[in-house]
């Protein structure tokens, strides 16, 4: 089904986010509204969608994304997903309320709003995803804009530390649940929600799954704060208070119980699930309630009874009757109501007397008793008090936990857990009200308490409001709701729900009387608890060992990286070859062996005579190399052997029938030649460093290594078969590129676009040359007392001038040619190159420069533009991209001549070799200092 | 022929190898440098050691030799002096401001 609304749910918080960019810092109101606005008309849209849900349908919308790789855009909107819209959008319009008048008035909201709009819409991408992996990358979202969120006071260590916890830890979970969702999309067949919704009997059956289940609970623990990955969630507090509000108890960390809840149709009804699920539950429920009724901080109670109420709803998830579940998704609403709402009446308390030490405030409710008020009725509901939505969420977890078919009878534990998490939950909320409102020195504030501003109070207000109804009428109020969420999870196996605020005398009316009574002794001695706790405090608490493993880590990874990637290039070179050794061994060891090391190293091809001339050549290439390797220290003797190298290699391209890489590689020798001639001048001549002989023996035996593998490697190949690809450029160079050389067809229209690439990177090295270099002077050593005549040999100079024009001539007719015969653009560029080089050699920089106004570096920019345009000209006639054409053109004089499109590439390519060439030759010239080129310079204009 | 060939590379490599393992930036380049005939050398004879004629698509001329591998060594030539240029400025600029050719200057040896 089609539907437009749907993405525009998504796309209000990013809309608003953009628009909060767009107006800088615009004011608090108008970043306010615009933060609130764009909240609202997400909720409108989510609304206006609603009557189809309720109808029983699932909205979806997809746009193509990844389509080869099964990816889609793909939303969806069911029960599940609107009940959270709600609770994100709805809530995150009272927080942006409340964040206006909460936060200083010097402090900058548009950081703020944008984090929160931002993890506003990472809420929402998780909830609407109907592709997994597209839930995935907006988990990450929410996990990164948490980040900011908890760092919001940057300039604090401690929520900078807290931040990174928390970034550590639901980051690492996300990574897990990544993995997760890629193993259950490849178990499944398809990443679509739906696919997999409908294949989960095959998902649970598969071997994969206890695999996949960890993998996604590891993701759900860490998000919603899990024992033991529960630390995070009370550093976390270390955000501003709306922060906490929104994140901490509505969204965040219920994005791990959505994540059960979405999972649950297709990851439940195992033995595994079960223990896991219910295990881990339990476990947080009591450990979070007992905790939070010793914490003194406000804001750390209310933490650790939110970690408590998720593990209760992963317990209910856990336990894997319908009831339960059902009951999961009714608590998730109204924890986050009840909870979003003491937060912000916590902040209220922190605003408003400067602290949130309970031992230091008392009797609020006289100074503030509307907030008072409120704050006693969200507490009551957290602790269960009938009339309030926590009454009737936990009356259902009772009855489900009576009801369990693994737990009746002799077996007692889930009723008694039930009871003990009940009764800590009335003891920390009754010591919240009292500490707070009633008992205490209300002397010992540092400010004088008094009410808030209205609009600051509103928001609690409206939540407030929400319990009562919700806790007096949840048939007319949530009924509706939660029947489709509870659809969603449950698919067609949906109980009948009974919400009801009197079920009558029976067990878990029991158990709740209990629970009331144990809870409210329980608080009355609760200072021998805390005096308990301060002789027995536990020594490793979880971000005690998560600080430990977190310092342990980043020690291996700096030492593992000091071995693995030294910042020595030199040793990183070593450790690089003799992997690539490793490797090499590692492949010739394991392949099947079947006719011996001779037989691997031959095969079948029938080996070729030598005759003398390449005998002769293999020995000048040995004597070159070689030497080049000993006379390294006397550079310029270096500099000729390994010329000498060179010259064999441009020979042996010649003999095996390539005259176009022969030319180019006899041109490249010269030009390179050159450079390093010039810098010679600037680099010591004795060098620094001499290598250990123990270091050099080491460098000689993997040299060697690296040699007999190429050997052999090289040896294996030629004497081998092969199939080439080349009849198709062959057979359609003419035809098709209008050009019988098919190198140069191949270079400038079959694969017209890497030569592009080629020529950019080209270029990008001439321009990284060219930034290194402007503005550096180097001092060389004391020039000789030259005269102008022997720096300039006359003969020299009288030569080159009039070869200039002469080798132009033959660049051009290199460049021409070079489509049918060998040449083309790049051997025309070099030629030319050299030819100009060859004027700065002969007459000096100046003289040349004096004569040669070229900007190198616009050069390249015009090579690169024309090669480009030349490309997208064929977008004029309809072709895609560097689609070439050709004709004939009969110029007066010479002979008819064929024009290809192709060769106005080539001219790009032509002006990028000479630009590159020239632009590092004069930049390495321009290195000498100013002093001493600047006589050389007159005497070159002297001559010319 | 082919064992020539063979030897011809492994020698280039060889004194490449250890050539880009001196505490030199010269020698690194010179070292580069040889390493780069040796891997053109490599990916050219991938058309293997064919007695024929250049690929010119010319009617007449039969078994031309591979014009693939002659495509991408005739760019990795061009594009080899591109990275010794580039490498000789480093070496350059490393020189100026650290005062020393070693390829280490300033970090731990």
């Amino acid at each position: 089904m089609f539907s437009a609304p749907l993405p525009l749910i998504l796309l209000a918080p990013f809309a608003g986010l953009l628009l909060l960019a767009l107006i800088g810092r615009g004011g608090r109101s108008l970043t306010a509204w615009t933060a609130g606005l764009s909240m609202t008309g997400g909720l409108a849209a989510a609304l206006a969608l609603a009557p189809e849900v309720f109808g029983g349908a699932t909205v979806l919308w997809r746009v193509a994304w990844l389509p080869e790789w099964g990816l889609d855009f793909a939303l969806r909107l069911d029960g599940l997903g609107l009940l959270f819209t709600i609770l994100i959008l709805g809530i995150g319009v009272l927080i942006v309320l409340y964040a206006a008048y909460y936060l200083p008035k010097y402090d900058d909201l548009q950081r703020f709003y944008m984090s929160l709009l931002g993890f506003a819409g990472g809420m929402l991408g998780i909830v609407l995803a109907e592709n997994i992996v597209l839930m995935v990358v907006f988990w990450e979202v929410t996990s990164l804009t948490s980040f900011l969120l908890i760092a919001y006071k940057y300039q604090e260590v401690e929520a900078r530390i807290s931040a990174r916890m928390a970034l550590a830890v639901t980051g690492g979970g996300g990574l897990a649940l990544l993995a997760g969702a890629l193993l259950l999309g490849s178990v499944a067949g398809s990443f679509d929600f739906s696919v997999i919704e409908a294949r989960a009997g095959d998902v649970r059956a598969d071997p994969l799954y206890p695999v996949i289940l960890i993998l996604f609970l590891l993701g759900a623990f860490t998000k919603s704060a899990q024992f033991p990955f529960h630390f995070w969630l009370p550093h976390a507090m270390a955000a501003p208070t709306p922060v906490s509000a929104y994140l901490h108890s509505a969204t965040m960390v219920k994005a791990g119980v959505f994540l059960l809840a979405r999972m649950y149709p297709v990851l439940a009804g195992t033995e595994l699930w079960f223990v896991i699920v219910s295990t881990t539950g339990a476990i947080t429920f009591v450990y979070g309630a007992y905790v939070a009724l010793l914490k003194h901080d406000l804001k750390g109670l209310l933490a650790y009874s939110t970690v408590s109420h998720l593990g209760l709803i992963t317990l209910l998830f856990g336990l894997d009757t319908p009831m339960a579940a059902v009951a999961a998704v009714f608590h998730i609403i109204n924890h986050a109501i009840f909870k979003a709402s003491l937060f912000m009446a916590a902040g209220i308390i922190d605003h408003e007397t400067g602290t949130r030490d309970m031992r230091r405030m008392g009797g609020l409710f006289y100074t503030m008793p509307r907030t008072a008020v409120l704050a006693i009725l969200a507490a009551g509901s957290m602790a269960g008090v009938p009339l309030l939505n926590g009454f009737l969420s936990k009356e259902m977890f009772f009855t489900a936990a009576v009801a369990h078919p693994g737990f009746d009878g002799a077996n007692l534990i889930l009723p008694i857990v039930a009871t003990i998490g009940g009764m800590l939950a009335v003891a920390y909320s009754a010591r919240f009200v009292w500490d707070v409102f009633f008992d205490g020195p209300a002397n010992e504030m540092p400010k004088t308490p008094h009410e808030p501003v209205g609009w600051m109070r509103l928001p609690v207000e409206v939540l407030v409001a929400l319990v009562v109804v919700v806790g007096f009428l949840p048939q007319w109020s949530v009924g509706p709701l939660l029947k489709v969420a509870a659809e969603a999870v449950l698919p067609g196996a949906v109980p009948e729900i009974k919400l009801a605020v009197w079920h009558g005398f029976n067990l878990p009316l029991a158990m709740t009387v209990v629970a009331f009574g144990l809870g409210v002794l329980q608080f009355s001695r609760r200072h021998k608890l805390y005096a308990l706790q301060e002789r027995y405090a536990f020594g490793l608490t979880s971000p005690v060992a998560f600080e430990r493993f977190y310092r342990g880590a980043t020690r291996f990874s700096t030492a593992f990286m000091a071995l693995a990637a030294p910042r020595s290039l030199q040793r990183n070179l070593v450790l690089f070859i003799s992997f690539l050794l490793v490797l090499g061994g590692w492949a010739w060891t394991s392949t099947e062996m079947a006719s011996g090391w001779v037989g691997m190293l031959t095969g079948p091809l029938p080996v070729s005579e030598i005759d003398v001339a390449s005998a002769v050549a293999f020995a000048a290439l040995l004597f070159g190399a070689l030497s080049t390797v000993i006379y390294r220290r006397s550079r310029v003797m270096a500099v000729i052997f390994m010329s000498v190298a060179g010259t064999v290699v441009s020979l042996a391209f010649l003999r095996f029938h390539a005259p176009d890489l022969a030319l180019t590689q006899l041109s490249v020798e010269v030009v390179t030649i050159v450079l390093l001639l010039m810098c010679l001048r600037y680099l010591p001549e004795t060098p620094v460093a001499q290598s250990t002989p123990g270091r050099r023996v080491r460098d000689g035996l993997l040299a060697t290594a690296a040699g007999v593998g190429v050997t052999a490697m090289t040896y294996a190949m030629l004497t081998r078969p092969y199939e080439t690809i080349a009849g198709y450029h062959m057979a359609n160079a003419k035809p098709g590129g209008g050009g019988t050389n098919v190198v140069n067809v191949i270079l400038v229209d079959f694969r017209g676009y890497d030569t592009l690439g080629e020529i950019v990177v080209l270029a990008m090295a001439a321009l990284g040359l060219h930034a290194l270099l402007t503005g550096t002077r180097m001092q060389g050593p004391p020039t000789l007392a030259l005269t102008k005549a022997d720096r300039y040999p006359i003969m020299l100079a009288e030569l080159m001038r009039p070869l200039l024009p002469l080798s132009l001539v033959v660049a051009v007719y290199i460049f021409l040619r070079g489509h049918n015969l060998p040449g083309g653009g790049f051997i025309a560029g070099l030629v030319a190159a050299v030819a100009l080089m060859l004027q700065y050699v002969a007459g000096g920089v100046d003289f040349a420069s004096e004569r040669l106004r070229v900007n190198y570096v616009r050069l390249l920019g015009v090579g690169l533009g024309i090669a480009t345009l030349t490309g997208a000209a064929s977008f004029w006639f309809g072709m895609p991209f560097l689609t070439s054409t050709h004709g004939y053109v009969y110029p007066p004089v010479i002979d008819k001549f064929e024009l290809a499109s192709a060769m106005a590439f080539d001219l790009g390519v032509f002006l990028v070799v000479i630009g590159t060439v020239l632009l590092a030759m004069t930049d390495i010239a321009a290195l000498r200092r100013d002093e001493t080129s600047a006589p050389a310079g007159a005497s070159a204009k002297d001559k010319g | 022929m082919e064992l020539l060939v063979s030897v011809a590379l492994g020698v280039l490599t060889a004194s490449g190898v250890y050539l880009i393992l001196r505490p030199t930036t010269f020698s690194v380049v010179l070292g580069l440098t040889l390493l780069s005939y040796a891997v053109n050398g490599l990916i050219f004879f991938g058309g293997r050691l064919k007695a024929g004629a250049p690929p010119l698509s010319v009617p007449g001329l039969a078994n031309q030799t591979d014009p693939l591998p002659q495509a991408l060594v005739l760019t990795a030539i061009v594009i080899g002096f591109g990275m010794t240029a580039y490498l000789l400025a480093v070496a350059l600029k490393a020189k100026s401001e650290s005062g020393t050719d070693h390829v280490d200057a300033g970090e731990t040896r």
